[in-house]
Formats: structure tokens, C-alpha cells, sequence
């Protein structure tokens, strides 16, 4: 075999390898769509779109608040994203910028509490909640994940470089120290609030034993918590309305996917979006 | 004497700032987080009925460590640890330096094709492969059919079951770490690759004497993630198989949830969870010290 050959010959195989994964990484996601469209007697059939959509949809809809469900999804992932970005970037911003008494200790704190997985807080969550009588209500949803530690150690890292004299500047200008941090700090630190962002926003979008375990009534259900209570074993499962119910609860996914793509990346590079 | 006073007064604000800055974030952590991790210690030492909680000293751990359920749970999640990650991490690696070398044209679209498991939810997704991978009429099972492999009890048998579940995770975590890892790969330069070419290094021996030392500090990152996602592991087990067949597949977050709010003992829960606690920080401890650490 000539050189030239084996060079050929191994971009084949990569491809060959690439294109595997890449039938496999979106097969299932096709699957989702034309399952969405089947009855239960073709959903393991038939591996092309049916003409069941609307019967599925009428289905979910009288099985779940679809919309409700995800309008909750929707308000309570964003408003956790939105303050979970400010306070913690506010939090931050004291923690990089400010000598104040305690600041170690404090921050010592926010780095322990950083790795703690949430199942250590479920169980005390679930009788905090029950005990202030929040369950069932967006408080239970939203308030215990208004901050997290993650977020003001990201921030406080990424304000460290932040010029001092610009903040001391605006200080003899007489900007009041929250002005400075609204005006002047927190516009250069768009690409580390979206990554925050977008790393809080899935993470709430998939918290599920939590909602599981707070939540009873399907008003107030998110979307993994309406699709796990649709597939619940011993009774009958209208597979095709759980696809299309899955497959609505994607599209804000793909939306923010779709604008925020560069910023998903960023997101990743800056971890703890698994679990 | 106005014009000493506000100096003064400003002064006193800047001492002031920082407090009111981060007042909102300890405010909330202290109530949601903090306290929460302190009861969840007191409750392990103690037996919780009815909203009474009698101590009880180390009995729930003594209990854990007795239930062959609770061992047999921590086995299982080891399992999926010691198989999934490595196994997925150097798939990620050889997908995200392929994707990476000039040659391959599309590159953009393989990485986007392969991230988009990762927006899909937990419970979503443990749904699709429920139904791929249905013993009798799922597609996984279709498609060995058509090459001559009888069918795979996917559900029915531990071994199979565990395999089905390193699957799935994999399916969703590759793409993800591949994007993680192609940005390390950028941060190597050319040149050290094209010194290695004047030496006559091939593919093989560059991928393991430049691209992997150099990728160290990135994958260190990835597979701590991994460890901490795996031994949280929950919707997966419980939507794919309930943790059975006997229990083979159920990983240690299942077993907790089933003991907090199945049968209501958040002692023993709570004992639970702070041993997982401690397993996690000394394997993300024993990762950073075995492989030299690295500035993430």
C-alpha cells in the first residue's frame, strides 16, 4: 500500500467512525419526533412518522396541563437563572474586590459547600418545606436555588482581573458602590453571567428528584417530573403522548441551544452541570 | 466641617458595601443550604418518627453498613464508575482529536450533533432508551436481530441491565465531554505536533507522549465531573429498570430516595447521604493527588 493510500485509507475509517456516533447521537432524538406521531400498537414498528399527532396530542392533554406544565418549567428555570446570576455575581464582586473582615472565612465556606451533592440537603428540604407549608408552591420551587456557591466562586474568579482603578475612579465620581457594580463592573461580565446562565438554567430545567419529592399535584409539575409520572408502571402507557410531551418540553432546550450556542461551550468549560 | 464629615461618611459605606453585597447570597445559603447540611447531619444521628426525633447515635450508620442493599447499592454505582467513565472519557478524547484534526471536513456539524444529547433531560431521555431498549420489540433489539444476535435481555439480566445503563450515560455525557476536551486540544500548539513529525513520531505515539499529558489538567476536570454526576446517579436506574432485576441495578441515590421516601426514615437517609458525601470528596481527592493535579 502506497502512502497515499494509507493516508486514505485512515480519513475513511474516521469518517466511518464519526458517522456512526453521529447516527447515534441523533437517532434516539429522531426516534422521539416520529414516535411522537404513533399509536401504542406502531410505536415499536414503525420506524417512520404516523399519522397519530393529534390523537397523542389529545391524550396529553387530557392526561396533563401540558402548557401549565410547561410555562412552570419555563418560570421557574428562568427566574432561579436570573437571580442565581445576580447574587452571585454581586456575592462575587464583594468576595474579588472588597477587604472586609471575614472575607476568608466567608469565602472558605462558599468553596466547601461548592462539590456538596443536593442529596445531602434533600431530606431537610423536603420537612423545611412541609413545615412552612411550601410544597406544591413555586416558593418550594424556586426559593432554594435562588443562589448557589458555584456561581459566586465563577464570578469572583472572573472579577478578580477587573481593574481596580476603574472601580476607584467611579467611587471619586461620587457612583454610589451599587451603581459602579450595576453600571460598570457587570456590563464586561456578560460572557461569565451567560455561562452561569446557561449551566443554572439546565440544571434547573432537569432537577427532578427534587421536584419529586416536593411536588404532588400536576399543576404544579415540571416537565422530567409530568413525563415520569406519565410512564409510572400499572397503568396503561400512551407512549406516543409521553414522546410528544417530551418533545414540547425540548423546544425552550433547543431555543436557547440555538441563540446562546457559544455560550453552552463556555458553560461546559466551566463545570458542575452533571446530576 | 461638612466637607470632613462626608469623606467620613463615605468611609463608612465602603466598610459597609461589601456586608450588603453578599448579605442576599449568605441570607439565602445559610437558610436553603447551610442549615439543611446541618440537619441532615444531626438527623443521622437520630430516628425521625413523626416529626420527633429521638438520638439514637451511630445506629442508622450501623444499620447502612449491615443492610447487604446498602452494599450491594455502593457495588452497583462503583460498577458504573470504574467502567463508564475511563470508557466514555477516552471516547470523548479520540472523537474530540479526530473532530480536531484539520483534516476532517463538517467538523462544525459533528459537534453540534454531538452535543445535543446533553440538552436533553434526565428523565427524558431514560424514557427513549426505555423503550429502545424493550426486550421483545425494541429497535436496539430489531437491529442485533438483522445481524444473526438473539435477543438481549436488556431488563432481565443484571449483567445486561448494568450494560444498558453505562450505555445510556454514555450516550448522553460523550458529546459533552468532547466539546470540554476540544477546547483543551485548541490550547496545544501546532508546533509541538510538527517537531514530533520531524522526529518521525506516528499518530499512536503523539496521542499518548503530547495530546493526552497535555489534555491532563482538562481530563482531570472531566472526570471529576463524571465521578460526582455517577454517584449521584438516580433518574437513569429508576425509569430504565427500577433498580432491578433483585436490585442489580440500583445505585446508592436510589437506594437513599427509597429509604427517605419510601419507607420514611430520613435518619438513616441522611447517614446515608454523608457517607456518599465523604466517598465523593476522597475520590475527587485521591484524583487530584494521583494525577498531580493541574490548573483547571
Amino acid at each position: 500500500m502506497s502512502k497515499g493510500m494509507k493516508i486514505e485509507f485512515t480519513k475513511i475509517l474516521m469518517y466511518i467512525f464519526l458517522g456512526l456516533i453521529f447516527i447515534a447521537s441523533i437517532y434516539p432524538i429522531y426516534w422521539m419526533l416520529s414516535a411522537s406521531t404513533l399509536d401504542n400498537t406502531n410505536i415499536f414498528k414503525k420506524l417512520t412518522p404516523g399519522t397519530n399527532l393529534f390523537e397523542n396530542f389529545r391524550i396529553l392533554q387530557e392526561a396533563m396541563p401540558i402548557w401549565r406544565i410547561l410555562f412552570n418549567s419555563v418560570f421557574v428555570s428562568g427566574v432561579v437563572t436570573i437571580s442565581t446570576v445576580f447574587f452571585g455575581a454581586l456575592a462575587g464582586y464583594a468576595f474579588a474586590k472588597f477587604n472586609f473582615k471575614g472575607r476568608e472565612p466567608l469565602f472558605f465556606v462558599v468553596l466547601l459547600t461548592m462539590m456538596l451533592p443536593i442529596q445531602i440537603t434533600l431530606v431537610p428540604l423536603f420537612i423545611i418545606m412541609t413545615n412552612i407549608g411550601w410544597t406544591d408552591s413555586y416558593l418550594a420551587l424556586i426559593v432554594p436555588f435562588m443562589v448557589t456557591p458555584f456561581s459566586v466562586f465563577l464570578m469572583r474568579q472572573q472579577m478578580l482581573s477587573f481593574p481596580t482603578e476603574l472601580i476607584e475612579s467611579a467611587r471619586i465620581d461620587g457612583s454610589s458602590e451599587i451603581n459602579t457594580f450595576i453600571k460598570i463592573v457587570l456590563p464586561t461580565m456578560k460572557s461569565a453571567c451567560a455561562a452561569v446562565a446557561i449551566i443554572t438554567f439546565m440544571q434547573q430545567w432537569g432537577n427532578f428528584i427534587y421536584h419529586l419529592v416536593v411536588i404532588n399535584s400536576s399543576e404544579m409539575y415540571t416537565v422530567p417530573l409530568m413525563l415520569s409520572m406519565m410512564v409510572q408502571p400499572g397503568h396503561v402507557i400512551h407512549y406516543g403522548a409521553v414522546m410528544l410531551g417530551a418533545i414540547i418540553g425540548l423546544i425552550p432546550m433547543i431555543i436557547l441551544f440555538l441563540f446562546f450556542q457559544k455560550h453552552f461551550v463556555s458553560g461546559a468549560l466551566s463545570g458542575s452541570v452533571k446530576g | 466641617m461638612e466637607e470632613a464629615k462626608q469623606p467620613r461618611f463615605k468611609l463608612n459605606k465602603l466598610k459597609l458595601s461589601p456586608y450588603i453585597f453578599i448579605l442576599p447570597f449568605f441570607l439565602l445559603f445559610g437558610v436553603f443550604m447551610l442549615y439543611p447540611i446541618i440537619y441532615s447531619l444531626v438527623l443521622s444521628f437520630n430516628s425521625w418518627t413523626a416529626g420527633e426525633m429521638t438520638f439514637v447515635g451511630l445506629d442508622n450508620y450501623k444499620q447502612l453498613f449491615t443492610d447487604s442493599l446498602f452494599w450491594k447499592s455502593l457495588k452497583n454505582t462503583g460498577i458504573y464508575l470504574i467502567i463508564q467513565v475511563p470508557f466514555m472519557l477516552l471516547l470523548s478524547t479520540v472523537v474530540a482529536v479526530i473532530i480536531n484534526s484539520n483534516k476532517v471536513k463538517f467538523n462544525y456539524l459533528f459537534r453540534v450533533a454531538f452535543f445535543l444529547p446533553a440538552l436533553i433531560d434526565l428523565v427524558t431521555y431514560s424514557i427513549v432508551f426505555s423503550l429502545l431498549f424493550n426486550e421483545s420489540n425494541g429497535l436496539i433489539n430489531h437491529l442485533l436481530g438483522f445481524i444473526g444476535i438473539d435477543a438481549i435481555p436488556w431488563k432481565t439480566d443484571g449483567f445486561w441491565a448494568k450494560i444498558m445503563i453505562i450505555s445510556v450515560i454514555t450516550w448522553r455525557w460523550m458529546g459533552y465531554n468532547c466539546v470540554i476536551i476540544l477546547s483543551g486540544l485548541q490550547n496545544i500548539s501546532e508546533d509541538i505536533y510538527e517537531s514530533a513529525d520531524l522526529d518521525g513520531a506516528g499518530i499512536v505515539k503523539k496521542f499518548f507522549h503530547i495530546t493526552l499529558p497535555m489534555l491532563k489538567p482538562i481530563l482531570l476536570f472531566c472526570m471529576i465531573l463524571s465521578t460526582i454526576g455517577t454517584l449521584q446517579l438516580f433518574a437513569e436506574p429508576l425509569i430504565l429498570t427500577g433498580g432491578g432485576p433483585s436490585n442489580e441495578t440500583t445505585s446508592v441515590m436510589l437506594y437513599l430516595y427509597e429509604k427517605a421516601f419510601g419507607s420514611f426514615n430520613f435518619g438513616l437517609a441522611s447517614a446515608g447521604a454523608y457517607i456518599v458525601t465523604t466517598i465523593i470528596a476522597v475520590i475527587s481527592f485521591l484524583q487530584i493527588k494521583f494525577t498531580g493535579g493541574g490548573e483547571i
